[in-house]
């Protein structure tokens, strides 16, 4: 029983470092997420650490993440333009114990590829691009979501 | 099921908003001391630098200095700084306005676009936008303020001072329209 107790005091101290670290990618690695055919439908939520809104939304796709395995989550953190240093990201995903995949768009200059993710993006935050890559159909949706919401825009991608 | 998709893709949404060369729609709103402001009011003015912006983004904090300083520049030239704030909540209200107006002793207008009716005619999607406007309020120059938020020093290309330029030297805008990632603003039906 002592045992159980100090492995699992030793495992919760431990379990932030164990969190995931959020992986840098160019914008040509999320151009390729966004059109490789994949049995599972992609979400993209597009979200920064300073964005409230954003934050205040993401509950709703770690939901998605562990309830729907039919589809695929990313947080694409578009933290960079601001702070290029990836700590604020991975301190951030660690407290909120993140477990959906969590990237960071590491690029500047936004106007030159904003349209290249969504040519009807405006750039704001937060943005959610929700693709069936088998079929080719989107859906873009540039404002906070709620309750409810994903799983009907997944359903109108889906038929 | 064939008729659905050509009707739902008949009601695909029209864009919101002005494009360049659109006639930019004049405006009543209440500015910081309390006064009521239109584009009209400055009889002097060859043009308008309109930015919508707020109080609480890291954007618009990181580009504070620049509004102040296109204003600096360009209001004496007759293209004055007009901001406007149509964000609902998070630090936005009007109160919120004249404490950061007074504490950054704005020499511009900060104006409430309190119902968002400028902000959504004007086609405003996140802070701090841009919308250069020449003397017949036409729309020249759309989005953001140069190319590098996070480092003026470092910025190459000056999008809004080069537009304002060109419309003082009768030149034609280089480059009428850049887009910026930024927090959307938030809209009261969202």
């Amino acid at each position: 029983m002592r045992y159980l107790m100090l492995f699992t005091l030793f495992f919760f101290l431990m379990a932030p470092s164990l969190a995931q670290k959020a992986e840098q990618i160019k914008l040509k690695d999320l151009q390729l997420a966004i059109n490789t055919s994949s049995e599972r439908i992609q979400v993209f939520n597009f979200w920064a650490t300073w964005c409230a809104p954003c934050v205040k939304e993401i509950p709703l796709f770690e939901k998605l993440n562990q309830e729907n395995k039919t589809v695929e989550v990313t947080l694409v953190s578009m933290d960079f333009d601001l702070d290029p240093n990836p700590d604020k990201v991975n301190r951030f995903v660690a407290r909120k114990n993140i477990q959906s995949k969590v990237v960071i768009l590491a690029e500047s200059d936004p106007n030159s590829w904003i349209d290249k993710i969504d040519k009807n993006w405006s750039g704001a935050l937060p943005t959610t691009l929700i693709v069936n890559t088998k079929s080719g159909k989107r859906k873009l949706v540039q404002k906070e979501l709620h309750e409810g919401d994903l799983e009907k825009l997944i359903a109108e991608v889906n038929n | 099921m064939m008729l659905v998709c050509v009707v739902m893709l008949a009601a695909s949404p029209v864009k919101n908003g002005y494009e360049v060369g659109d006639k930019a729609t004049d405006f009543k709103l209440k500015n910081v001391d309390g006064k009521i402001v239109s584009l009209a009011d400055f009889k002097e003015a060859k043009g308008f630098i309109v930015i919508f912006d707020c109080n609480t983004c890291p954007y618009s904090k990181a580009y504070n200095e620049r509004i102040i300083d296109l204003n600096e520049k360009y209001a004496a030239k007759g293209f004055p700084v007009i901001t406007i704030n149509a964000n609902d909540g998070y630090g936005d209200s009007y109160e919120d306005m004249v404490r950061i107006a007074n504490k950054k002793k704005y020499k511009f207008p900060y104006l409430y676009d309190e119902t968002q009716a400028i902000a959504k005619t004007y086609g405003a999607t996140n802070t701090p936008h841009v919308f250069v406007l020449n003397r017949e309020l036409k729309v020249s120059y759309i989005g953001a303020i140069d190319d590098n938020a996070r480092n003026a020093a470092s910025a190459s290309k000056k999008y809004v001072e080069n537009a304002v330029d060109a419309l003082l030297t009768g030149k034609s805008v280089p480059v009428t329209k850049t887009k910026a990632v930024g927090c959307g603003i938030r809209w009261r039906d969202a």
